[in-house]
């Protein structure tokens, strides 16, 4: 019988752990190196246009995971996460815009925007963010707040299944509609753009461009340990456990609606961080971001990589994003249906993604390998 | 959040006067449809009691109203003199003491039978020490023995998805021992047995009368009558009869009901 653990699960193998730290030395080190060290046109350069993409595709991890813990896990499924990346975002966005300064088009203290709405002074939603402590903050606590009180509400009425993804896309359009009016005060449907530095460094710099990329991947490390933690903790069982048998779990004398909120309000607030380092590698934030069909993709990649694994989910939203690079410069017009058939594709033939495959395969292998015989015993 | 502020534990449940439940006066409607007819029940603490009648009696959903379930229209339900169960939550009512098993089992079918003890196994079950505590040795060693009890010791890593429809008969019966609750309810537990099992669940139950109080409802006459001290006949939401058995069927009422139809 192999070891029965009760509590806290070990996170990994060591194995793991020695990936997991291979994958960090290239990410983190490897990559910056190649980009800095060698000359323009040296073979060993990695090409400056790639930081910012990688940057792109490191936070688009942090969200899949965020997803998968809150969808593999917990068995909620959220069409509308986009909105808290895309919220974080517009934190960053505006401390970014407040760092311009006077070096807008208009020469004006205020973003350029509002001068060109006549408007005469700052709102006052708008205060504190020329600090980036406070926007940085701001990026994790609105988002958060913001699914704390949509969560508490959904979850406290007992709402679930398709009703409660549906909702999810609801609110995204709702927030997506009012972004885009330019009474709202963040920039209409232009969003927050032509920033100019962050911390008093310029963006435009490589060296910032391989700085912000670095982060990203230490914030991905850190919210890949920190929902590896969860899911290893009784509280993953528990949360699984509510995917399964919610009204059990209530009589085994736990509140599902406790337990539903934080994974919920983390999940949220992960997405807000991921926005937050997104904005200044991109250099835009507008409402398009909050598009109902940003949230399905969102949804899509972890289906693809394999749901309730966390690796998949990163791996699903890898794939999935180069995919697309590649092919919105090659056939810009057949993504959609690319995407889509994808999503039928792995629904029907491989409900547990990516990595559901692949395990599938290397089982097969094993029976194969170990037991000679093994073919008798296995229905064909 | 309110459902976060009251923790109860069993210590705060008062059964100074001897009795653990009193249902008093409670009627539920389902559309017009009495399924409580202004029902009153009283147990002792430390009794067995039986609770049967013909189907649509009302067994299960005097069940729901115990457990919060379903909150009754009319009528009071206190758990000792002194917890108002109808101002509770499912979770608190479990965490004040009242454990239950429902009609068809359900376990945690992805988790291991281990794991599935665990996850019942009284504790601090909030959020946080979910995230950050560690399963005591005490409650470990408390797992094994409730394991070893309903004959789950060899299968702990087993997926409980995988069980036997009987071994998960009896890994619910684990959870409910590993909660240990001061009141059980328990619905229909022998459904699906083997006659072998039949008799275990029957010495297993009785042996836990006494030191908690155990309500069995169930169809099987049979296994009544092997564990029965006390029984309670209910019939269109009221209760008919009561008392020992032998008493209980000699009773005109009780034969029509059950013979009339």
């Amino acid at each position: 019988m192999p070891e029965l653990h009760t509590g806290r699960h070990p996170m990994h193998s060591a194995r793991a752990w020695w990936l997991l730290a291979c994958f960090v030395a290239i990410a983190a080190v490897m990559v910056p190196v190649f980009n800095l060290v060698p000359d323009e046109d040296s073979i060993w350069k990695l090409p400056d246009f790639l930081i910012p993409l990688f940057g792109k595709f490191i936070c688009y991890a942090i969200v899949a995971l965020a997803i998968d813990l809150i969808w593999g896990y917990a068995g909620i499924l959220s069409l509308g996460h986009g909105v808290f990346f895309a919220l974080g975002g517009y934190a960053m966005g505006m401390y970014l815009m407040r760092s311009i300064g006077t070096e807008g088009v208009y020469g004006n203290e205020l973003p350029d925007f509002m001068v060109f709405l006549d408007w005469k002074e700052l709102p006052w939603f708008w205060y504190g963010f020329e600090y980036f402590a406070f926007a940085f903050s701001m990026a994790l606590v609105v988002p958060g707040a913001l699914a704390f009180g949509f969560g508490w509400l959904a979850f406290r009425s007992r709402i679930t299944g398709v009703y409660f993804s549906i909702i999810t896309q609801a609110m995204t359009f709702a927030f997506m509609l009012l972004f885009f009016r330019n009474d709202t005060g963040f920039g209409g449907n232009n969003g927050l753009t032509d920033f100019k530095r962050i911390l008093g460094i310029s963006l435009q710099e490589p060296g910032t461009r391989v700085g912000l990329y670095v982060v990203s991947v230490i914030a991905l490390l850190g919210t890949y340990l920190a929902c590896r933690y969860i899911v290893c903790s009784k509280l993953g069982r528990l949360v699984t456990a509510v995917r399964d048998a919610e009204t059990k779990l209530r009589f085994t004398g736990y509140d599902p609606l406790q337990y539903k909120l934080f994974v919920w309000t983390f999940s949220a607030v992960l997405c807000g961080l991921a926005g937050a380092l997104y904005v200044p590698q991109v250099g835009i934030i507008n409402p398009s971001e909050m598009q109902p069909a940003n949230s399905i993709e969102m949804a899509i990649w972890v289906a693809v990589g394999g749901r309730g694994t966390l690796v998949g989910a990163v791996a699903g939203a890898w794939l999935v994003n180069a995919t697309k690079s590649w092919f919105t410069v090659a056939a810009p017009e057949t993504w959609l249906y690319v995407l889509g058939g994808t999503f039928i594709l792995v629904t029907l033939f491989a409900p547990r993604g990516l990595v559901g495959l692949l395990e599938s395969v290397r089982l097969r292998g094993r029976a194969d390998s170990t037991s000679p015989t093994g073919s008798e015993e296995v229905d064909p | 959040m309110s459902a976060g502020a009251r923790v109860l534990d069993s210590s705060r449940v008062d059964t100074h006067q001897g009795g653990i439940l009193y249902v008093e006066g409670v009627s539920v409607a389902f559309d017009g449809f009495k399924a409580l007819d202004d029902l009153n029940l009283y147990l002792d603490e430390g009794e067995l009691r039986c609770i049967i009648g013909p189907n649509g009696a009302g067994k299960t959903t005097l069940m729901d109203v115990i457990t919060g379930k379903t909150r009754p229209d009319t009528g009071t339900i206190f758990f000792g003199s002194n917890v108002d169960l109808t101002t509770l939550e499912e979770h608190e009512i479990v965490n004040a003491g009242i454990g239950r098993k429902f009609q068809t089992p359900t376990v945690f079918e992805q988790h291991s039978v281990l794991e599935n003890l665990e996850v019942a196994a009284k504790a601090n079950k909030r959020v946080w020490s979910s995230l950050f505590g560690t399963t005591s040795a005490v409650v470990r060693d408390k797992i094994l023995e409730v394991a070893e009890t309903v004959g789950l010791a060899q299968t702990l890593d087993r997926q409980a998805g995988n069980l036997s429809h009987g071994q998960k008969q009896w890994l619910e019966i684990g959870m409910l021992l590993a909660q240990d609750p001061m009141l059980l309810l328990v619905d229909e537990p022998v459904a699906g047995m083997s006659q072998h099992e039949v008799e275990r669940t029957g010495e297993l139950l009785s042996g836990l009368a006494g030191s908690h109080t155990v309500v069995v409802v169930e169809h099987d006459m049979e296994f009544i009558r092997s564990i029965a001290r006390k029984v309670t006949v209910l019939h269109q939401g009221r209760v008919i009869a009561e008392g020992e058995m032998d008493d209980v069927q000699q009773n005109p009422d009780v034969v029509e009901v059950y013979l009339g139809e």
